[in-house]
């Protein structure tokens, strides 16, 4: 699994529900494995199948099943993305599926930690640049925006961008492909003097 | 701004965790207290540690349990299990390899310290005031009602914690919330906290730690403080804090993992210097009158979607256009409609459990009103206790036997029916009054329909079958 990011060009998955919680993005039915496979199946399964299990009949109407939007790898979705439960299962799913990157307003913050630890970039936008992406792919669902994250910009369909925020650190390791424990096991030392200044009271053994 | 004399209870805690602090884009280093552990977001974890060659730092700060995939079925052992749900049975002898291998004390099934990871943190005395603690469930803002920071991490996060005992943060804003009053009778945590999300939305508290503030939240007793605080996640905050004090120490002193003797002194002179100065400022601030609350239901399929048990469901002329279609869409799910009472809408099942509600007070609150009567013809009623002691206690003090009396499923502890990991769960169509703290679709099962509300009202609803206000059952 690629943990890098730079630019991505392609077509949006138009998801205009707000509040999409981790539980519709994977159910917890998904999480008993115990590695990070299979999951992509399971992605929105209760909104994507009958019966809201991939053994069910797709259901036309929902986004991932309509053959327009079937190359999409940006998710277009409304405010809150990613609410609820800590489960990283959702941007692991999200990525198996093949998604690069999320659009939308607002995410909740543990989905927007956990999806950039896993080469799943968050582009929050205003609200008038949301509704314009909306309008733009239902009136044509092959509109291509490009996504730059070293300049940090949304190429807007109608020419012009919209500029994006996103965590300095989590772009630089999205940049460079690296992760974030071998940043944090460098501190060792200073980790080591903490914990000799700060004795803590705890021990988990003792009880 | 706060002024550097001043500072907030987070700012506090925040700052004795710094080993590194924020500077030009990077985050700060943060050393972490307490790491929960239980059997669903940890394996892969533990697999990029292996990968690495690397080992847990800190196996003394590290606690793991069992909790939710464990059956709460009686009957069922872990010979049973295996045959039953040999993929979570996989997960769980996962967990213990990797405890054992690690030397992590861990809690496996039939051992009597055993229960949901945010219920017996506390319980054991684990969690004390000014910690930092993290586990990989969104729920660990539980642990903030004893005055620790505590919120959810992910799993590369809890790679990270393991492997190095601290985690790279961007600082949060504050977000104090204020209750103020008494609260009526009928009215408790679980409606002060509903309410709360009913007013910020479920996104209201993002970015934000909230501190709850005031004097109805100053006279909760420990665990219903940690409903409170359970709850945080919901407004979207990952973590919340209450001030710790007199309550918290009687709480504290004398369970297993808290400190002794002149250790004990010297923590409560250490935690009476935690709560927020006089004249410090939060980010934001919003105010509540407890006085005015009356218990809440859930209607919809967010937190964020409760009302006043004898409300309606708010007309959808009422609702921002932009909002309408998921307004619309929740109530579409959950087969009702814009301006109906719930009160007296029949249920299906009742739910007394979960990290938010399965606390010995919240059985007591259930079986004094259940106490002599019996729950509903047809009706399914499980009580999942959130702990083996819990369990015990209620057992002893005779409460077990007022739900089995009434007609109630007493289980064994787990998170059970909350997530619907283990096999409890609710059939599609299906209502249910729920002490847990999520109603999102398929949440307790898929195409379950979940009413999220208090212990009192779960316990009402079990009577009659039906959504109650429990001052009707106790008049």
């Amino acid at each position: 699994m690629s943990k890098r990011f730079d630019r991505y060009t392609g077509t949006m998955a138009p998801l205009p529900i707000q509040n999409v919680d981790t539980d519709q993005i994977i159910p917890a039915s998904y999480l008993k494995v115990t590695d990070r496979s299979g999951l992509a199946s399971g992605l929105f399964c209760r909104w994507r199948y009958q019966g809201g299990d991939p053994e069910g009949e797709p259901i036309e109407d929902f986004v991932l099943n309509r053959p327009q939007h079937q190359d999409a790898r940006i998710l277009l979705a409304g405010d809150n993305f990613g609410c609820g439960s800590s489960r990283e299962h959702a941007p692991w799913a999200l990525v198996g599926y093949g998604f690069r990157a999320v659009i939308s307003t607002s995410f909740a913050d543990i989905f927007r930690s956990n999806a950039l630890k896993n080469g799943l970039l968050v582009v929050p936008v205003t609200a008038s640049v949301s509704a314009a992406l909306f309008d733009a792919v239902a009136a044509n669902p092959a509109t291509e925006v490009t996504i730059d994250l070293e300049a940090q910009t949304l190429s807007l369909p109608g020419g012009g961008q919209a500029p994006f925020e996103v965590d300095p650190f989590a772009r630089r390791c999205l940049l460079d492909g690296t992760d974030q424990l071998g940043y944090l096991l460098k501190q060792a030392a200073a980790i080591g003097a903490f914990e000799a200044e700060h004795p803590s009271r705890l021990d988990t053994r003792s009880a | 701004m706060t002024s550097p004399s001043t500072r907030t209870l987070f700012e506090k805690i925040w700052r004795r965790h710094l080993v590194t602090a924020e500077e030009q884009g990077l985050p700060a280093t943060l050393f972490v207290d307490l790491h929960l552990v239980h059997e669903v977001t940890s394996p892969q974890a533990f697999t990029a540690l292996a990968e690495r060659g690397l080992s847990v730092r800190r196996p003394d700060l590290t606690l793991a349990t069992m909790d939710h995939s464990t059956p709460t079925d009686p009957s069922i052992d872990t010979a049973r299990l295996r045959v039953l749900d040999p993929e979570g049975s996989a997960q769980l002898d996962r967990l213990q390899a990797n405890c054992d291998r690690h030397g992590i004390p861990l809690y496996a099934m039939g051992d009597e310290r055993r229960g949901i990871v945010h219920v017996i943190g506390p319980e054991l005395g684990a969690t004390q005031p000014g910690m930092t603690v993290v586990c990989g469930d969104s729920h660990t803002s539980t642990h903030g009602a004893v005055g620790a920071l505590a919120f959810g991490i992910g799993t590369s996060e809890v790679g990270h914690v393991l492997a190095t005992q601290c985690l790279l943060q961007h600082r949060p804003n504050t977000y104090e919330v204020r209750v103020d009053g008494r609260l009526q009778e009928g009215v408790v945590a679980k409606d002060i906290i509903l309410a709360v999300i009913a007013k910020l939305g479920i996104g209201g508290g993002t970015g934000h730690v909230f501190e709850y503030t005031g004097e109805a939240i100053r006279a909760l007793e420990m665990e219903g403080r940690m409903t409170v605080c359970n709850m945080s996640i919901e407004g979207g905050a990952r973590a919340g804090l209450i001030a710790p004090d007199e309550v918290t120490f009687d709480y504290l002193e004398g369970r297993p993992m808290a400190p002794s003797g002149d250790d004990w002194e010297a923590a409560l002179d250490d935690w009476r210097s935690l709560p927020t100065d006089e004249g410090a400022t939060y980010d934001r601030t919003t105010t509540i009158d407890g006085s005015a609350l009356q218990p809440m239901v859930t209607y919809g399929t967010n937190p964020g979607m409760a009302i006043p048990i004898a409300g309606a469901i708010p007309e959808d002329h009422t609702i921002e256009p932009e909002k309408r279609a998921s307004f619309l869409k929740a109530l579409d799910y959950m087969a009702l409609e814009p301006g109906q009472q719930l009160q007296g809408k029949p249920v299906d099942v009742v739910f007394v459990g979960s990290c938010t509600n399965s606390r010995y007070s919240d059985l007591l609150a259930a079986a004094n009103v259940l106490r002599g009567r019996k729950v509903a013809d047809g009706l399914r009623v499980l009580v999942v206790p959130g702990s083996d002691a819990v369990k015990r206690q209620a057992e002893r003090d005779g409460l077990a036997q007022v739900f089995v009396d009434a007609g109630a499923e007493w289980r064994e502890a787990g998170c059970s029916m909350c997530l619907a990991m283990n096999g409890d769960q609710l059939a599609p169509g299906q209502y249910a009054v729920s002490t847990s703290n999520r109603n999102f679709e398929g949440r307790q099962g898929a195409g379950g329909r979940t009413f999220l509300a208090s212990p009192l009202t779960a316990a009402a609803s079990a009577i009659t079958g039906r959504v109650t206000d429990v001052r009707e059952v106790l008049s």
